[in-house]
Protein backbone atom coordinates (compact mmCIF):
# COMPACT_ATOMS: atom_id res chain seq x y z
CA UNK A 1 0.00 0.00 0.00
CA UNK A 2 2.99 2.50 1.16
CA UNK A 3 5.10 1.25 -1.72
CA UNK A 4 2.23 1.71 -4.33
CA UNK A 5 2.11 4.91 -3.19
CA UNK A 6 5.67 5.83 -2.66
CA UNK A 7 5.76 4.57 -6.45
CA UNK A 8 3.29 7.37 -7.68
CA UNK A 9 4.83 9.58 -6.09
CA UNK A 10 8.27 8.60 -7.70
CA UNK A 11 6.36 8.43 -11.24
CA UNK A 12 5.26 12.18 -11.00
CA UNK A 13 9.12 13.36 -10.32
CA UNK A 14 10.44 11.59 -12.88
CA UNK A 15 7.71 12.66 -15.60
CA UNK A 16 7.78 16.30 -14.42
CA UNK A 17 11.67 16.24 -14.98
CA UNK A 18 10.63 16.37 -18.72
CA UNK A 19 8.05 18.95 -18.22
CA UNK A 20 8.83 21.66 -20.85
CA UNK A 21 6.72 24.35 -19.50
CA UNK A 22 7.42 25.26 -15.93
CA UNK A 23 10.58 27.81 -17.10
CA UNK A 24 7.56 29.51 -19.75
CA UNK A 25 5.16 29.84 -16.71
CA UNK A 26 7.17 31.27 -14.61
CA UNK A 27 7.88 33.68 -17.10
CA UNK A 28 3.96 34.55 -17.17
CA UNK A 29 3.83 34.75 -13.07
CA UNK A 30 4.82 37.90 -11.51
CA UNK A 31 7.16 38.13 -8.58
CA UNK A 32 5.22 37.60 -4.91
CA UNK A 33 2.01 36.88 -6.61
CA UNK A 34 -1.05 34.94 -5.58
CA UNK A 35 -1.50 31.12 -7.89
CA UNK A 36 -3.91 28.78 -7.73
CA UNK A 37 -2.48 25.34 -9.53
CA UNK A 38 -5.54 23.21 -10.60
CA UNK A 39 -4.18 19.63 -10.52
CA UNK A 40 -1.01 20.34 -8.96
CA UNK A 41 0.09 17.09 -8.93
CA UNK A 42 3.44 16.72 -6.88
CA UNK A 43 3.40 20.39 -6.28
CA UNK A 44 6.53 20.34 -8.27
CA UNK A 45 5.17 23.40 -10.35
CA UNK A 46 4.44 25.29 -7.30
CA UNK A 47 7.49 24.55 -5.79
CA UNK A 48 9.68 25.67 -9.08
CA UNK A 49 7.74 29.42 -8.59
CA UNK A 50 8.10 29.61 -5.14
CA UNK A 51 11.57 29.35 -5.35
CA UNK A 52 12.07 31.28 -8.28
CA UNK A 53 9.70 34.11 -7.82
CA UNK A 54 8.19 34.07 -3.93
CA UNK A 55 5.15 33.05 -5.22
CA UNK A 56 2.29 32.03 -2.29
CA UNK A 57 -0.92 30.06 -2.84
CA UNK A 58 -2.37 27.08 -3.40
CA UNK A 59 -2.42 23.54 -5.38
CA UNK A 60 -5.28 21.26 -5.77
CA UNK A 61 -5.05 17.92 -5.95
CA UNK A 62 -7.54 14.73 -5.72
CA UNK A 63 -5.08 11.62 -6.16
CA UNK A 64 -4.18 10.54 -1.95
CA UNK A 65 -0.38 9.80 -3.17
CA UNK A 66 -0.09 13.41 -4.87
CA UNK A 67 -1.58 15.09 -2.60
CA UNK A 68 1.05 13.57 0.25
CA UNK A 69 3.87 14.35 -1.88
CA UNK A 70 2.41 17.98 -1.52
CA UNK A 71 2.21 18.02 1.74
CA UNK A 72 5.92 16.32 2.35
CA UNK A 73 7.14 19.54 0.22
CA UNK A 74 5.54 22.03 1.74
CA UNK A 75 2.95 23.31 -0.76
CA UNK A 76 -0.40 24.26 0.46
CA UNK A 77 -2.60 21.52 -0.98
CA UNK A 78 -6.32 21.16 -1.07
CA UNK A 79 -8.06 17.89 -1.79
CA UNK A 80 -10.94 18.34 -4.25
CA UNK A 81 -12.24 16.83 -7.40
CA UNK A 82 -11.96 20.14 -10.23
CA UNK A 83 -15.08 18.80 -11.77
CA UNK A 84 -16.94 20.04 -8.97
CA UNK A 85 -16.10 23.61 -10.00
CA UNK A 86 -13.83 25.57 -7.47
CA UNK A 87 -16.87 26.81 -5.24
CA UNK A 88 -14.49 27.25 -2.42
CA UNK A 89 -12.43 30.09 -3.85
CA UNK A 90 -13.74 33.73 -4.24
CA UNK A 91 -13.69 35.73 -7.33
CA UNK A 92 -10.78 37.31 -8.57
CA UNK A 93 -9.10 36.13 -5.33
CA UNK A 94 -5.87 34.97 -7.15
CA UNK A 95 -3.21 36.20 -9.76
CA UNK A 96 -2.63 33.59 -11.57
CA UNK A 97 -4.76 30.25 -11.55
CA UNK A 98 -2.81 27.79 -13.72
CA UNK A 99 -4.01 24.41 -15.17
CA UNK A 100 -1.12 22.54 -16.79
CA UNK A 101 -1.74 20.09 -19.27
CA UNK A 102 -4.95 19.03 -16.94
CA UNK A 103 -7.66 20.44 -19.77
CA UNK A 104 -7.92 17.43 -21.84
CA UNK A 105 -8.48 15.17 -19.14
CA UNK A 106 -11.64 17.12 -17.89
CA UNK A 107 -15.14 16.53 -18.33
CA UNK A 108 -16.51 19.60 -17.49
CA UNK A 109 -14.20 21.67 -19.96
CA UNK A 110 -16.21 24.93 -20.29
CA UNK A 111 -17.22 25.03 -16.36
CA UNK A 112 -13.89 24.71 -15.34
CA UNK A 113 -12.26 27.38 -17.59
CA UNK A 114 -15.07 29.82 -16.46
CA UNK A 115 -14.13 28.90 -13.03
CA UNK A 116 -10.63 29.94 -13.81
CA UNK A 117 -11.87 32.97 -15.10
CA UNK A 118 -13.80 33.73 -12.32
CA UNK A 119 -11.26 32.94 -9.68
CA UNK A 120 -8.07 34.66 -10.99
CA UNK A 121 -7.36 37.60 -12.78
CA UNK A 122 -4.86 35.97 -15.31
CA UNK A 123 -5.38 32.40 -16.25
CA UNK A 124 -2.59 29.87 -17.81
CA UNK A 125 -4.19 26.76 -19.21
CA UNK A 126 -1.49 24.07 -21.44
CA UNK A 127 -2.32 21.03 -23.19
CA UNK A 128 -1.03 18.69 -25.36
CA UNK A 129 -1.59 20.07 -29.18
CA UNK A 130 -3.30 17.11 -31.17
CA UNK A 131 -2.49 18.75 -34.13
CA UNK A 132 0.69 17.49 -33.69
CA UNK A 133 2.23 16.27 -36.98
CA UNK A 134 3.35 12.86 -35.13
CA UNK A 135 -0.02 12.78 -34.16
CA UNK A 136 -1.54 12.79 -37.04
CA UNK A 137 0.63 10.80 -39.12
CA UNK A 138 -0.28 7.89 -36.49
CA UNK A 139 -4.33 8.61 -37.29
CA UNK A 140 -3.73 8.66 -41.04
CA UNK A 141 -1.73 5.41 -39.98
CA UNK A 142 -5.41 4.29 -38.81
CA UNK A 143 -4.46 4.13 -35.09
CA UNK A 144 -4.97 6.65 -31.98
CA UNK A 145 -1.42 8.42 -31.15
CA UNK A 146 0.66 7.36 -28.24
CA UNK A 147 3.38 9.45 -27.53
CA UNK A 148 5.48 10.98 -24.69
CA UNK A 149 2.78 13.83 -24.39
CA UNK A 150 0.38 11.04 -25.09
CA UNK A 151 1.32 8.25 -23.07
CA UNK A 152 -1.67 6.24 -22.94
CA UNK A 153 -3.75 3.87 -25.02
CA UNK A 154 -7.07 4.75 -26.33
CA UNK A 155 -8.67 2.20 -23.80
CA UNK A 156 -7.25 3.76 -20.64
CA UNK A 157 -6.50 7.36 -21.55
CA UNK A 158 -7.69 9.62 -18.70
CA UNK A 159 -7.79 12.33 -21.71
CA UNK A 160 -11.02 12.79 -22.85
CA UNK A 161 -11.28 16.52 -24.46
CA UNK A 162 -7.88 16.72 -26.32
CA UNK A 163 -8.13 19.58 -28.82
CA UNK A 164 -5.80 21.02 -31.06
CA UNK A 165 -4.21 24.64 -30.81
CA UNK A 166 -7.57 26.20 -33.89
CA UNK A 167 -9.70 24.06 -31.47
CA UNK A 168 -8.97 26.23 -28.51
CA UNK A 169 -8.24 29.18 -30.08
CA UNK A 170 -11.73 29.13 -31.82
CA UNK A 171 -13.02 28.16 -28.45
CA UNK A 172 -11.47 31.62 -26.59
CA UNK A 173 -12.73 33.61 -29.22
CA UNK A 174 -16.72 31.84 -28.95
CA UNK A 175 -16.09 32.47 -25.28
CA UNK A 176 -14.64 36.08 -25.04
CA UNK A 177 -11.93 34.78 -23.53
CA UNK A 178 -9.26 37.08 -24.64
CA UNK A 179 -5.35 35.70 -25.56
CA UNK A 180 -3.01 37.77 -23.74
CA UNK A 181 0.30 35.10 -25.09
CA UNK A 182 -0.01 31.88 -26.70
CA UNK A 183 3.72 30.45 -26.76
CA UNK A 184 3.93 26.65 -28.53
CA UNK A 185 6.63 24.37 -27.91
CA UNK A 186 8.15 21.06 -29.22
CA UNK A 187 11.19 19.66 -26.89
CA UNK A 188 11.60 22.73 -25.27
CA UNK A 189 11.85 24.41 -28.64
CA UNK A 190 9.74 27.27 -29.10
CA UNK A 191 7.74 26.62 -32.38
CA UNK A 192 6.29 29.95 -34.46
CA UNK A 193 5.99 28.60 -37.88
CA UNK A 194 2.69 26.47 -38.12
CA UNK A 195 2.56 25.62 -34.34
CA UNK A 196 -0.77 23.51 -35.18
CA UNK A 197 1.37 21.09 -37.11
CA UNK A 198 4.75 21.92 -35.33
CA UNK A 199 3.85 21.85 -32.27
CA UNK A 200 3.86 19.55 -29.24
CA UNK A 201 2.24 21.61 -26.46
CA UNK A 202 0.33 24.32 -26.36
CA UNK A 203 0.46 27.23 -23.35
CA UNK A 204 -1.67 30.00 -22.94
CA UNK A 205 -1.97 33.25 -20.61
CA UNK A 206 -5.70 34.52 -21.16
CA UNK A 207 -8.21 36.69 -19.09
CA UNK A 208 -11.65 37.38 -19.54
CA UNK A 209 -12.68 39.99 -22.33
CA UNK B 1 3.45 -7.23 28.04
CA UNK B 2 4.14 -3.14 26.48
CA UNK B 3 3.74 -2.90 22.55
CA UNK B 4 5.92 -1.43 20.87
CA UNK B 5 5.89 2.57 20.49
CA UNK B 6 3.35 2.81 23.36
CA UNK B 7 4.11 5.79 25.49
CA UNK B 8 3.88 3.19 28.56
CA UNK B 9 2.79 3.46 31.90
CA UNK B 10 1.14 7.35 32.63
CA UNK B 11 -0.52 9.22 35.31
CA UNK B 12 -2.83 12.03 35.84
CA UNK B 13 -2.20 15.00 37.32
CA UNK B 14 -4.56 18.30 38.58
CA UNK B 15 -4.08 21.83 38.01
CA UNK B 16 -6.30 24.03 40.48
CA UNK B 17 -7.19 27.41 39.48
CA UNK B 18 -8.02 29.83 42.20
CA UNK B 19 -8.79 32.96 40.04
CA UNK B 20 -12.48 33.13 38.87
CA UNK B 21 -13.25 32.50 35.31
CA UNK B 22 -16.18 33.96 33.79
CA UNK B 23 -18.00 31.63 31.25
CA UNK B 24 -19.56 32.98 28.21
CA UNK B 25 -22.85 32.84 29.87
CA UNK B 26 -22.09 35.31 32.21
CA UNK B 27 -22.09 33.15 34.89
CA UNK B 28 -18.91 32.89 37.24
CA UNK B 29 -16.44 30.46 38.16
CA UNK B 30 -14.64 31.17 41.43
CA UNK B 31 -12.05 28.37 41.04
CA UNK B 32 -12.12 25.31 38.96
CA UNK B 33 -9.43 22.24 38.55
CA UNK B 34 -8.62 20.32 35.28
CA UNK B 35 -7.43 16.63 35.27
CA UNK B 36 -4.26 16.24 32.63
CA UNK B 37 -1.73 14.35 31.02
CA UNK B 38 1.62 15.15 29.42
CA UNK B 39 3.76 12.68 27.54
CA UNK B 40 6.95 13.08 26.31
CA UNK B 41 8.92 16.31 27.59
CA UNK B 42 8.90 19.46 27.63
CA UNK B 43 11.84 21.05 25.39
CA UNK B 44 14.31 23.66 26.82
CA UNK B 45 12.52 26.32 24.95
CA UNK B 46 9.40 25.17 25.43
CA UNK B 47 8.47 25.01 21.93
CA UNK B 48 7.31 21.55 21.15
CA UNK B 49 4.10 21.42 23.44
CA UNK B 50 1.13 19.76 21.70
CA UNK B 51 -2.45 20.32 23.50
CA UNK B 52 -5.25 17.13 22.20
CA UNK B 53 -8.65 18.61 22.65
CA UNK B 54 -11.52 15.94 23.47
CA UNK B 55 -14.61 15.35 21.90
CA UNK B 56 -17.84 14.57 23.73
CA UNK B 57 -16.97 10.96 25.13
CA UNK B 58 -13.34 11.50 25.30
CA UNK B 59 -10.80 12.79 28.59
CA UNK B 60 -7.52 13.60 29.78
CA UNK B 61 -6.42 9.96 28.92
CA UNK B 62 -5.35 10.17 25.48
CA UNK B 63 -2.07 7.70 25.59
CA UNK B 64 -0.69 4.98 27.33
CA UNK B 65 -2.25 3.06 30.22
CA UNK B 66 -2.15 3.45 33.69
CA UNK B 67 -0.67 -0.57 34.73
CA UNK B 68 0.13 -2.83 32.49
CA UNK B 69 -2.75 -4.63 33.21
CA UNK B 70 -4.87 -2.21 31.66
CA UNK B 71 -7.21 -3.99 29.35
CA UNK B 72 -7.38 -0.63 27.32
CA UNK B 73 -4.56 2.25 26.46
CA UNK B 74 -5.93 5.90 26.54
CA UNK B 75 -8.71 7.22 23.85
CA UNK B 76 -6.09 8.18 20.78
CA UNK B 77 -3.21 5.87 21.70
CA UNK B 78 -2.92 4.79 18.21
CA UNK B 79 -1.79 8.16 17.11
CA UNK B 80 0.38 9.31 20.35
CA UNK B 81 3.51 7.79 21.44
CA UNK B 82 7.32 7.18 20.53
CA UNK B 83 7.87 7.20 16.62
CA UNK B 84 3.77 7.12 16.17
CA UNK B 85 2.72 9.92 13.66
CA UNK B 86 2.43 12.82 16.91
CA UNK B 87 5.82 11.34 18.32
CA UNK B 88 6.40 11.69 21.89
CA UNK B 89 9.98 11.88 20.92
CA UNK B 90 9.59 14.77 19.46
CA UNK B 91 6.46 16.59 21.11
CA UNK B 92 5.15 17.35 24.89
CA UNK B 93 1.79 16.28 24.17
CA UNK B 94 -0.77 17.41 26.85
CA UNK B 95 -4.15 15.94 27.23
CA UNK B 96 -7.07 17.40 29.94
CA UNK B 97 -10.67 16.84 30.91
CA UNK B 98 -12.30 19.67 29.63
CA UNK B 99 -14.59 21.56 32.43
CA UNK B 100 -18.06 19.84 32.96
CA UNK B 101 -16.19 16.78 32.15
CA UNK B 102 -16.71 13.95 34.75
CA UNK B 103 -13.16 12.22 34.89
CA UNK B 104 -11.72 14.82 37.15
CA UNK B 105 -12.02 17.82 35.98
CA UNK B 106 -14.37 20.35 37.84
CA UNK B 107 -17.84 19.41 36.60
CA UNK B 108 -21.42 18.64 37.51
CA UNK B 109 -20.61 15.41 39.69
CA UNK B 110 -17.44 16.90 40.94
CA UNK B 111 -18.08 19.23 44.76
CA UNK B 112 -19.37 21.99 44.62
CA UNK B 113 -16.64 23.59 47.54
CA UNK B 114 -19.74 26.12 48.73
CA UNK B 115 -22.07 23.35 49.06
CA UNK B 116 -20.08 20.10 49.89
CA UNK B 117 -22.08 17.73 47.92
CA UNK B 118 -22.20 17.43 43.94
CA UNK B 119 -22.92 20.35 41.78
CA UNK B 120 -25.38 18.61 40.01
CA UNK B 121 -27.62 21.25 38.38
CA UNK B 122 -25.69 23.88 39.72
CA UNK B 123 -22.96 23.39 37.63
CA UNK B 124 -23.02 26.20 34.65
CA UNK B 125 -23.46 25.52 31.00
CA UNK B 126 -19.62 25.52 29.81
CA UNK B 127 -18.87 26.31 25.83
CA UNK B 128 -16.27 25.84 23.37
CA UNK B 129 -15.05 29.35 24.31
CA UNK B 130 -14.97 28.24 27.68
CA UNK B 131 -13.07 25.28 27.36
CA UNK B 132 -10.36 26.90 25.17
CA UNK B 133 -10.28 29.59 27.90
CA UNK B 134 -9.57 26.78 30.64
CA UNK B 135 -7.09 25.32 28.46
CA UNK B 136 -5.35 28.54 28.28
CA UNK B 137 -5.15 28.51 31.79
CA UNK B 138 -3.62 25.12 31.77
CA UNK B 139 -0.92 26.16 29.42
CA UNK B 140 0.42 28.73 31.68
CA UNK B 141 0.31 26.72 34.81
CA UNK B 142 2.44 24.52 32.56
CA UNK B 143 5.08 27.19 31.92
CA UNK B 144 4.10 27.01 28.07
CA UNK B 145 3.94 30.57 26.31
CA UNK B 146 2.84 29.10 22.74
CA UNK B 147 1.77 25.67 21.36
CA UNK B 148 3.35 24.00 18.47
CA UNK B 149 0.09 22.92 17.58
CA UNK B 150 -3.48 22.03 18.93
CA UNK B 151 -5.06 18.81 17.95
CA UNK B 152 -8.79 17.83 17.68
CA UNK B 153 -11.61 15.82 15.95
CA UNK B 154 -15.12 16.62 15.99
CA UNK B 155 -15.84 18.83 19.01
CA UNK B 156 -11.91 18.65 19.49
CA UNK B 157 -11.92 20.20 16.30
CA UNK B 158 -14.11 23.03 17.29
CA UNK B 159 -11.59 23.86 20.60
CA UNK B 160 -9.11 23.77 17.91
CA UNK B 161 -10.62 26.06 15.76
CA UNK B 162 -11.38 27.57 18.76
CA UNK B 163 -8.14 28.01 19.93
CA UNK B 164 -7.13 30.03 16.64
CA UNK B 165 -9.44 32.93 17.02
CA UNK B 166 -9.26 33.22 21.05
CA UNK B 167 -5.64 33.14 21.05
CA UNK B 168 -4.00 33.55 17.78
CA UNK B 169 -0.20 34.49 19.29
CA UNK B 170 -0.43 30.97 21.03
CA UNK B 171 -1.31 28.49 18.36
CA UNK B 172 1.51 27.86 15.67
CA UNK B 173 -0.27 24.98 13.80
CA UNK B 174 -3.95 23.82 14.43
CA UNK B 175 -5.40 20.08 13.25
CA UNK B 176 -9.01 20.52 12.94
CA UNK B 177 -10.31 17.10 11.96
CA UNK B 178 -13.67 15.33 11.18
CA UNK B 179 -15.48 19.00 12.46
CA UNK B 180 -17.35 21.60 11.49
CA UNK B 181 -17.57 25.30 12.06
CA UNK B 182 -20.90 24.82 13.67
CA UNK B 183 -23.60 22.01 14.09
CA UNK B 184 -26.12 21.36 11.19
CA UNK B 185 -29.93 21.45 12.53
CA UNK B 186 -29.38 17.25 12.05
CA UNK B 187 -27.02 17.38 14.43
CA UNK B 188 -28.45 20.05 17.46
CA UNK B 189 -31.86 17.00 16.38
CA UNK B 190 -29.45 13.98 17.45
CA UNK B 191 -28.57 16.09 20.55
CA UNK B 192 -31.85 16.96 21.87
CA UNK B 193 -33.03 13.28 21.18
CA UNK B 194 -30.14 12.44 23.34
CA UNK B 195 -30.93 14.99 25.81
CA UNK B 196 -34.41 14.11 25.89
CA UNK B 197 -33.42 10.47 26.61
CA UNK B 198 -31.64 11.53 29.63
CA UNK B 199 -33.80 14.21 31.04
CA UNK B 200 -36.89 12.35 30.79
CA UNK B 201 -35.62 9.36 33.00
CA UNK B 202 -37.35 9.36 36.49
CA UNK B 203 -34.24 8.67 38.11
CA UNK B 204 -32.74 12.21 36.55
CA UNK B 205 -34.55 13.82 39.39
CA UNK B 206 -33.69 17.05 37.14
CA UNK B 207 -29.74 16.58 37.58
CA UNK B 208 -29.42 16.32 41.33
CA UNK B 209 -29.95 12.50 41.04
CA UNK B 210 -26.34 12.01 42.76
CA UNK B 211 -28.49 13.02 46.41
CA UNK B 212 -30.46 10.50 45.57
CA UNK B 213 -28.16 8.15 45.13
CA UNK B 214 -29.28 6.46 41.72
CA UNK B 215 -28.12 7.69 38.08
CA UNK B 216 -30.28 8.18 34.92
CA UNK B 217 -28.90 4.96 33.18
CA UNK B 218 -31.80 3.95 30.96
CA UNK B 219 -31.67 7.77 29.28
CA UNK B 220 -27.53 8.19 29.09
CA UNK B 221 -27.79 3.92 27.96
CA UNK B 222 -30.07 5.28 24.74
CA UNK B 223 -28.03 8.53 24.50
CA UNK B 224 -25.25 6.67 24.08
CA UNK B 225 -27.06 3.96 21.04
CA UNK B 226 -28.49 6.79 19.18
CA UNK B 227 -24.57 8.63 19.32
CA UNK B 228 -23.16 5.37 18.01
CA UNK B 229 -25.57 4.84 15.31
CA UNK B 230 -24.63 8.28 13.70
CA UNK B 231 -20.66 7.72 14.47
CA UNK B 232 -20.62 4.90 11.72
CA UNK B 233 -22.01 4.86 7.81
CA UNK B 234 -24.31 2.72 6.93
CA UNK B 235 -21.87 0.48 4.82
CA UNK B 236 -19.60 0.49 7.62
CA UNK B 237 -22.22 -0.72 10.04
CA UNK B 238 -23.74 -3.52 6.67
CA UNK B 239 -20.11 -4.41 6.83
CA UNK B 240 -19.37 -5.20 10.71
CA UNK B 241 -22.93 -6.20 11.10
CA UNK B 242 -25.19 -6.88 8.76
CA UNK B 243 -28.24 -8.90 9.41
CA UNK B 244 -26.67 -10.77 11.15
CA UNK B 245 -28.63 -12.83 14.47
CA UNK B 246 -26.55 -14.21 17.23
CA UNK B 247 -28.62 -17.02 17.25
CA UNK B 248 -31.88 -17.60 15.45
CA UNK B 249 -35.33 -15.49 15.22
CA UNK B 250 -37.21 -15.71 18.45
CA UNK B 251 -39.97 -13.92 18.40
CA UNK B 252 -39.32 -11.72 21.13
CA UNK B 253 -37.53 -8.31 21.45
CA UNK B 254 -34.92 -9.67 23.32
CA UNK B 255 -31.32 -9.12 21.59
CA UNK B 256 -31.57 -10.96 18.06
CA UNK B 257 -29.45 -8.94 15.65
CA UNK B 258 -25.52 -8.60 16.28
CA UNK B 259 -26.34 -4.71 15.68
CA UNK B 260 -28.58 -4.57 18.49
CA UNK B 261 -26.35 -6.72 20.90
CA UNK B 262 -23.19 -4.14 19.95
CA UNK B 263 -25.64 -1.20 20.33
CA UNK B 264 -27.20 -2.52 23.96
CA UNK B 265 -22.97 -3.38 24.90
CA UNK B 266 -21.73 0.35 24.10
CA UNK B 267 -25.08 1.64 25.85
CA UNK B 268 -24.40 -0.36 28.83
CA UNK B 269 -20.93 0.56 29.20
CA UNK B 270 -21.42 3.91 28.96
CA UNK B 271 -24.08 4.51 30.91
CA UNK B 272 -21.56 2.75 33.82
CA UNK B 273 -18.87 5.05 33.62
CA UNK B 274 -20.19 8.86 32.06
CA UNK B 275 -21.87 11.00 33.98
CA UNK B 276 -25.11 12.36 32.26
CA UNK B 277 -25.33 15.94 33.23
CA UNK B 278 -21.74 15.80 31.66
CA UNK B 279 -23.21 14.39 28.60
CA UNK B 280 -26.00 16.88 28.26
CA UNK B 281 -23.56 20.01 28.82
CA UNK B 282 -20.99 18.28 25.60
CA UNK B 283 -24.07 18.14 23.46
CA UNK B 284 -25.20 21.37 24.40
CA UNK B 285 -21.24 23.08 24.28
CA UNK B 286 -21.69 21.42 20.34
CA UNK B 287 -25.61 22.95 20.12
CA UNK B 288 -24.04 26.43 20.84
CA UNK B 289 -20.44 26.85 18.92
CA UNK B 290 -20.62 28.48 16.21
CA UNK B 291 -17.71 31.48 15.68
CA UNK B 292 -19.46 32.99 12.77
CA UNK B 293 -22.64 34.04 14.66
CA UNK B 294 -21.12 37.59 15.77
CA UNK B 295 -19.81 38.10 12.36
CA UNK B 296 -22.88 38.19 10.16
CA UNK B 297 -22.79 34.47 9.73
CA UNK B 298 -19.80 35.35 8.12
CA UNK B 299 -17.13 32.72 8.95
CA UNK B 300 -14.51 34.12 7.11
CA UNK B 301 -14.80 37.54 9.35
CA UNK B 302 -14.74 35.34 12.38
CA UNK B 303 -11.16 33.67 11.30
CA UNK B 304 -9.87 36.90 10.24
CA UNK B 305 -7.79 37.28 13.42
CA UNK B 306 -6.43 33.61 13.06
CA UNK B 307 -2.87 33.42 12.63
CA UNK B 308 -1.73 30.09 12.85
CA UNK B 309 -1.21 27.09 9.64
CA UNK B 310 -4.26 24.69 9.06
CA UNK B 311 -4.41 21.21 8.26
CA UNK B 312 -7.85 20.36 8.06
CA UNK B 313 -8.98 16.23 7.47
CA UNK B 314 -12.55 15.08 6.13
CA UNK B 315 -13.52 11.59 5.96
CA UNK B 316 -16.10 10.43 2.56
CA UNK B 317 -18.50 8.84 4.89
CA UNK B 318 -18.63 10.99 7.63
CA UNK B 319 -22.44 12.23 7.33
CA UNK B 320 -22.35 13.62 10.82
CA UNK B 321 -19.32 15.68 10.53
CA UNK B 322 -19.35 15.56 6.55
CA UNK B 323 -16.21 17.02 4.24
CA UNK B 324 -18.77 20.11 2.91
CA UNK B 325 -18.74 20.96 6.81
CA UNK B 326 -15.18 20.78 6.60
CA UNK B 327 -14.55 22.31 3.15
CA UNK B 328 -16.35 25.43 4.95
CA UNK B 329 -13.93 25.69 7.88
CA UNK B 330 -11.28 25.72 4.31
CA UNK B 331 -12.99 28.49 2.44
CA UNK B 332 -12.91 30.77 5.32
CA UNK B 333 -8.92 29.91 5.76
CA UNK B 334 -8.15 30.60 2.30
CA UNK B 335 -10.31 33.61 2.00
CA UNK B 336 -8.43 35.24 5.05
CA UNK B 337 -4.63 33.79 2.85
CA UNK B 338 -3.71 31.73 5.65
CA UNK B 339 -1.72 28.56 5.27
CA UNK B 340 -3.63 25.77 4.94
CA UNK B 341 -3.93 21.98 3.51
CA UNK B 342 -7.18 20.23 3.05
CA UNK B 343 -7.20 16.60 3.40
CA UNK B 344 -10.52 14.34 2.23
CA UNK B 345 -9.76 11.12 3.38
CA UNK B 346 -11.50 8.06 1.70
CA UNK B 347 -12.86 5.79 4.41
CA UNK B 348 -16.08 4.08 5.18
CA UNK B 349 -15.82 4.13 8.75
CA UNK B 350 -18.39 7.61 9.04
CA UNK B 351 -17.50 9.97 11.86
CA UNK B 352 -15.58 7.51 14.05
CA UNK B 353 -12.43 6.73 11.14
CA UNK B 354 -11.04 10.08 13.00
CA UNK B 355 -9.78 7.84 15.42
CA UNK B 356 -9.24 4.59 13.31
CA UNK B 357 -5.00 4.08 12.01
CA UNK B 358 -5.82 4.22 8.74
CA UNK B 359 -2.71 4.26 6.97
CA UNK B 360 -3.26 7.43 4.52
CA UNK B 361 -4.84 8.86 7.43
CA UNK B 362 -2.13 8.73 9.91
CA UNK B 363 0.46 9.70 6.79
CA UNK B 364 -1.31 12.44 6.58
CA UNK B 365 -0.75 13.44 10.40
CA UNK B 366 2.57 12.03 10.21
CA UNK B 367 3.84 14.19 7.19
CA UNK B 368 2.35 17.36 8.52
CA UNK B 369 3.41 17.10 12.50
CA UNK B 370 7.41 15.74 10.90
CA UNK B 371 7.69 19.32 9.45
CA UNK B 372 6.70 21.46 12.79
CA UNK B 373 9.42 23.07 13.44
CA UNK B 374 10.13 22.65 17.76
Amino acid sequence: MLSSAQNNVNNTNLMTKYRQDFAIIAGWVSFGSKVLDLGCGDGSLLQFLRSGLETKGYGVEKDDANWLACLQNGTNVIQMDLEAGLSGFEDQSFDTVILSQTLQAMHNTEAIVQEMLRVGREIIVTFPNFGYWRNRIQITRGNMPVSKSLPYEWFNTPNVHLCTIHDFDQFCKNHNISILERKVITDAQEISFMPNLFGNLAMYRLKSQ
Amino acid sequence: MTEINSIGIVKANTAYFDSPLTLKSGEVLPQFHLVYETYGTLNADKSNAVIICHALSGNHHVAGKYAETDKNAGWWDNLIGPNKPLDTNKFFVIGLNNLGGCHGSSGPSSINPETKVPFGARFPIVTVEDWVDSQARLLSYLGISQLAAVVGGSLGGMQALQWTIAYPDLVRHALVIASAPNLTAQNIAFNEVARQAIMTDPEFHAGDYYAYNTVPRRGLRIARMLGHITYLSDDAMGEKFGRKLKDTIKYGFDVEFEMESYLRYQGDKFAGEFDANTYLRMTRALDYYDPALEFDNDLSAALKVAKAQFLVVSFTSDWRFSPARSREIVKALLDNELTVSYAEVTAAHGHDAFLMPDAHYHAILRSYLQKIEV
